[in-house]
């Protein structure tokens, strides 16, 4: 069986790409997927800390599908913004938006 | 039985309710329905005022019903002779300002919500008994009137509107911490008004707490150097919400000062007097002087409106029942002859569509209906005896005069200060030859005489017989006035 | 029956009448006005008559309470009433019928009859007042009028600064006059009028309050330094001026000091005051008459010096002599200020070096213009002479020598300038293109009337006795002195401007001369002393309130505002960097937590 710490590196190797992708990309579908990432990361975790810690009624899986949900509804939000800035601006480069700066 | 106060105070309410269900189209009946309203209003505390009997000193037409248990909060509402001839006040006002709202053309629909519910706040700061409630409907009639000012306003309405809230503001969380601190020293802790009336606080905060709620009504009334919101937010404003402003939310102020600073804090009161004379003479002077100079006819009246309100402050200053009876007296006649000034105001600039006193002249020849009113006002405004100005004014010098007798002289000097500005103004715009930039100016419309000859008459009925006022107020005054 | 309280009453329906309906009613606004006034006029001697019945004084109810004390509608009624309220009546009557001739084209007369209306119903109701807050109700009143009435024609400039002079001016006296009233009833504890015979309370507080109620009846009275509005003021219509500034409301002041008479009289202080103020005014104003070129404006010095005369009677303590002579004077002096309304309306002009000769183009106006001048130059039997000897006698016995010789270098000067005044105006030849004509029917009458009571009130007597006031020594003998100094002044003026006889050269008196055309140049010092500096004050106190008191707010919103300003700088719109700093937080919370 392979080791917990095995899933453990993996959700933070990918952890660590999902918040490099997020801080570093320029493009806002890049940062979405990346976030989409981090959130992986945190379902590997919860998965295999079900699995290898027993905890009871599989909470894991439950709390991993409920992050999946989510994450897809936060990504639609994600996405119909990213398509209203789209048609307002026709550029999809964070650097571009500092409304709120204004 | 219906409950009068509450009727009053939320029949506004359902006025928001209609205009909201009404299609923003139909900005005709969205007018009528705010006059049917504030008409209905109107009709309500004359039916109030008929109702009161004058010879109780206590409050009538109660309404207690409890409402955050836990900390001791109660709808409790009622009127005596202090809030009576206010609510009537708010009442007649905010009829006529609706009248005076009738040429509003932009945003109608959201105006009349506005104007509702300030007419809810002012009402509710009139008659609540609450500490907690009265903090409320205070800071209900900040929001709307924000918005009155920053949306219907003049060039510079942003400056104006968040310059009035956020001086405003400033004084009501002063309010607040004080409202707070009150209700913990208060054994058993309680938001109740009359029951705190007779706690008597410890010499020492009472100072603070008398500062403390006087810094939050020195702002609205407005005592300098609180008062330079005032003239930005008047020369703003649309003029019917510059008549409820100078004409009901300045009186919150004075109100505030005897429903609470007074009969809470008695002994600060005693030690502050000397203090609170003085800026109240500071404000008679140095306000009419102000206005002496201004060369915008609006922002002369609100300093006017500056100089009159020392004489509220001066009156409260005297402790003694002459002193209370006149500032009460000066306050019902204050906002009725002010908001008449600026509805004339508000005629002149619906015509001429400036304020530049420079502008005009000779209008007594093209409009005569118009000089008679202006110049009526401007002599009750000046304190002509006869006319209703002179009658609180005088109470206020008389109750006064026995503390302070080198003060009053002053303030007796600036009221020729007050005579020279207006007279002056007078000269500028009515007398002379005509302009001819004002020949196309029609005089007042049928609507702008209904509504500024209610209140010359009030000018004219109160000036020459002031118990017709007075006896409303006087039982309840000299109960204050017999604490000190 | 107690009927003087409507007596005010029924111009005051006039007035209501005529400003509401005086467009339909044209010159009917006229008869409107003239029927009121005659209806005061018999109900003011029905209430004469009541009096010499023996009612007295009446109460209507309470107006206000002060302090405790109940202030009452109160009417008064006494000889000194019933002598203001005949004579306002009767000579307004008058003056009413001459309206309708002198303002008979004027696009505002029914407003001009509505004013007088107004004015005379506060002129009445200022006289039956029974205490100081009433009268001073009806005082402003009459004030609000004169204002009104002397800015009548306010097309022109001059018309509306004199308006505003008037009441300014005015109302500097009214809050001395006010400020007076507080102290006599913080002293004493009372407004009432006939509670000023028994008051007592402390010396100076009350010599105060009296010089200081002294003030309001110096500002209304056109007394010195206070003066200055009344010449200015004959910018209103003429007959405005015969009623308002000869012979009622500037004789208000000396009706104030008449009525408070016991206060007076029982501070020596305040009466010295009342007759030095009185005797200044009086000399000032006839000097500066004798050299005046405006026939209106002579005529209101010579109203200011009378009426400084009737201060210095009530002064030296004749409260008879005073009184005696606001009656005549009233007669006299509306007669005069008529006679010069029915010359400028004949002529045109104001200036009477432009006139002359018009004796014999207008014989009822000159014939009247003369008893008037002899009434008020003092010549026997006409009515001025009796009651300024009464004066002089009083002054005389009183023991006030200067006072007395004030008084009656006075007398001379008047002799002199109103003999000055009709030498070149009906006398002589004309002296420039005069298309004169008699003035109508209606205009004519009331001069003739009046020239009656300017001839033989006189013979009327005082109508205020004193008490213990009997024949007095030597009264022959100061009749014989003011009758020499009378006819000194007459002969003199004659020798001046009939005989042109050059008395002394013109250029060795040029700087008094100047100094009298420029009236002491007193206009322009309280431009330069008063007003200038107030106006700076004021404009001064408006920048600071911009500048200093709104700054300071203003800077306080700056203040945050820069601060914030600083603070902003963190928020760079990127949502990356915010990111960035929630992770490194998190990090550094995360090594803190675990004391890595």
């Amino acid at each position: 069986m392979i080791p917990l710490v095995y899933f453990i590196f993996l959700s933070a190797f990918l952890f660590c790409v999902g918040i490099y992708g997020a801080l570093t990309r320029r493009n806002v579908i890049g940062i979405l997927v990346s976030i989409e990432l981090i959130l992986n990361a945190a379902n590997i975790n919860l998965v295999a800390f079900n699995k290898y810690l027993g905890t009871p009624d599989g909470m894991g899986q439950v709390f991993s599908l409920f992050v999946i949900a989510i994450a897809a509804a936060a990504s639609v939000v994600g996405l119909i913004l990213i398509i209203a800035i789209y048609r307002d601006r026709k550029a999809l480069f964070t650097d571009g938006f500092t409304l709120m700066k204004e | 039985m219906i409950p009068l106060l509450s009727s009053i105070i939320f029949l506004p309410l359902v006025g928001v309710l209609l205009v909201a269900l009404t299609p923003s189209r139909l900005d005709k009946c969205i007018k009528y329905t705010g006059l049917l309203i504030t008409g209905l209003g109107l009709l309500l505390s004359i039916y109030l005022v008929m109702c009161f009997d004058k010879t109780k000193s206590s409050m009538q037409f109660v309404e207690y019903c409890p409402w955050l248990t836990g900390l001791n909060i109660s709808y409790h509402l009622g009127v005596d002779g202090l809030s009576l001839a206010l609510i009537f006040l708010t009442a007649l006002l905010g009829f006529i300002a609706c009248l005076a709202s009738l040429n509003i053309q932009e945003k109608v629909k959201e105006y009349f919500i506005f104007y509702f519910l300030l007419m809810v706040g002012m009402f509710g700061t009139f008659m609540a008994l609450d500490l907690m409630l009265f903090y409320i409907f205070w800071e209900t009639v900040l929001i709307p009137m924000y918005f009155l000012i920053g949306i219907w306003g003049g060039p510079r309405r942003e400056y104006a509107a968040v310059k009035f809230f956020l001086y405003t503001l400033a004084g009501s969380v002063l309010m607040l911490l004080s409202i707070l601190t009150v209700y913990f020293l208060a054994q058993p802790h309680t938001f109740d008004i009359l029951k705190l009336s007779s706690v008597g606080f410890d010499p020492h905060w009472q100072m603070v707490l008398f500062l403390g709620f006087f810094v939050a009504f020195a702002v609205k009334v407005p005592l300098f150097p609180f008062h330079t919101w005032l003239p930005d937010a008047h020369v703003e404003a649309p003029t019917p919400v510059s008549v409820l402003l100078a004409g009901v939310l300045l009186k919150m102020g004075g109100y505030g000062i005897f429903r609470i600073c007074l009969p809470f804090f008695k002994d600060a009161a005693h030690n502050l007097a000397p203090a609170l004379a003085i800026f109240a003479v500071i404000n008679i002077v140095y306000g009419a002087c102000v206005a002496m100079a201004q060369t915008d006819f609006k922002k002369m009246v609100a300093y006017s409106s500056v100089s009159h309100m020392g004489f509220v402050i001066l009156g409260v200053a005297a402790l003694n029942s002459t002193g209370f009876n006149g500032a009460v007296l000066e306050m019902f006649n204050h906002g009725i002859i002010t908001g008449g000034m600026f509805l004339m105001v508000g005629v002149l600039y619906d015509r001429a569509h400036t304020r530049d006193l420079s502008q005009f002249g000779g209008l007594s020849s093209s409009m005569p209906f118009y000089a008679f009113c202006l110049t009526f006002l401007s002599l009750a405004s000046l304190g002509l005896p006869g006319l209703s100005g002179f009658v609180g004014e005088f109470l206020s010098l008389v109750g006064a005069f026995g503390h302070y007798p080198w003060l009053v002289v002053l303030a007796a000097i600036g009221l020729i200060v007050g005579v020279a500005y207006f007279l002056y103004m007078l000269q500028r715009v009515l007398l002379g030859t005509l302009n001819p930039k004002c020949v196309s100016y029609g005089d007042m419309t049928a609507l702008d005489l209904i509504s500024v000859v209610p209140l010359i008459i009030i000018t004219f009925i109160v000036g020459f017989y002031p118990q017709i006022v007075l006896t409303f107020q006087q039982v309840t005054i000299n109960g204050i006035a017999h604490l000190f | 029956m107690n009927i003087a309280h409507y007596i005010p009453l029924f111009p005051f329906l006039a007035f209501v009448i005529n400003i509401f309906m005086g467009r339909r009613l044209k010159v009917a606004s006229a008869y409107v006005s003239i029927a009121a006034c005659v209806l005061a006029f018999i109900f003011s001697l029905l209430v004469f008559q009541g009096f010499s019945a023996g009612q007295g004084s009446y109460s209507l109810g309470t107006w206000l309470v002060i302090n405790g004390k109940s202030l009452n509608f109160g009417v008064i009624v006494d000889p000194l009433t019933i002598m203001m309220l005949l004579i306002v009546t009767f000579i307004g009557c008058f003056i009413l019928i001459y309206s309708i001739g002198y303002m008979h084209d004027d696009p505002r007369f029914s407003r001009y009859f509505a004013y007088i209306s107004l004015f005379m119903s506060s002129m009445l109701g200022l006289v039956l007042a029974d205490n100081f807050i009433l009268l001073l109700i009806f005082w402003e009143g009459v004030g609000l009028c004169s204002y009104l009435l002397i800015a009548f024609w306010y097309e022109r400039p001059a018309a509306a600064a004199a308006g505003l002079k008037a009441f300014i001016t005015t109302r500097i006296g009214d809050t001395g006059f006010l400020v007076g009233i507080l102290i006599l009833f913080f002293a004493c504890g009372t407004f009432h009028f006939t509670d000023l015979k028994s008051v007592t309370g402390p010396e100076s507080l009350l010599t105060l309050a009296a010089i200081l109620i002294f003030t309001g009846a110096m500002g209304k009275s056109a007394q010195f330094p206070l003066h200055v509005w009344l010449p200015d003021a004959m910018e209103g219509p003429t007959a405005v001026s015969a009623l308002i500034h000869a012979a009622t409301m500037v004789a208000a002041g000396v009706y104030l000091v008449a009525r408070c008479f016991p206060l007076f009289s029982a501070h020596p202080m305040a009466l010295q005051t009342v007759a030095v103020i009185g005797g200044i005014s009086a000399l000032m104003a006839a000097t500066i008459a004798t050299v005046n070129n405006d026939i209106k404006r002579v005529l209101a010095y010579s109203t200011i010096s009378q009426l400084g005369l009737m201060m210095l009677g009530l002064g030296v303590g004749g409260l008879s002599a005073g009184t005696f002579h606001l009656m005549t004077h009233a007669f006299f002096k509306a007669l005069l200020f008529l006679c010069a309304g029915s010359v400028i309306h004949a002529v045109g002009t104001q200036d009477i070096q432009k006139m002359g000769g018009l004796l014999s183009k207008m014989k009822i106006t000159g014939a009247t213009f003369c008893i008037g001048t002899l009434a008020l130059a003092g010549v026997p039997p006409f009515a001025g002479f009796w009651s300024k000897d009464e004066i002089l006698l009083t002054a005389w016995n009183n023991h006030h020598p200067i006072l007395f010789v004030v008084a009656l270098l006075t007398s001379f000067l008047t002799a002199f300038y109103m003999a000055r005044l009709i030498f070149l105006v009906l006398f002589g030849s004309a002296r420039s293109q005069l298309h004169a004509h008699e003035s109508p029917l209606t205009m004519t009458i009331p001069l003739m009337v009046l020239s009656v009571f300017a001839a033989f009130a006189g013979f009327i007597g005082a109508p205020i006795k004193e008490v213990g006031m009997e024949a007095h020594g030597g009264s022959f003998l100061i009749m014989a002195i003011s009758t020499v100094v009378s006819l000194t002044g007459l002969g003199l003026a004659y020798l001046l401007y009939i005989r042109r006889i050059v008395l002394i050269p013109v250029s060795s008196v040029s700087g008094l001369h100047n100094l009298l055309v420029n009236k002491y140049y007193i206009d322009e010092i309280y431009d330069y002393v008063l007003i200038k500096p107030c106006l700076r004050l004021c404009q001064g106190s408006f920048v600071f309130d911009a500048k200093i008191v709104d700054g300071l707010v203003n800077a306080m919103a700056s203040i945050t505002q820069f601060f914030s300003g600083l603070l902003r700088k963190t928020q760079t719109g990127l949502i990356q960097n915010y990111l960035f700093v929630q992770i490194l937080s998190l990090v550094l919370l995360l090594i803190w937590l675990l004391k890595i």
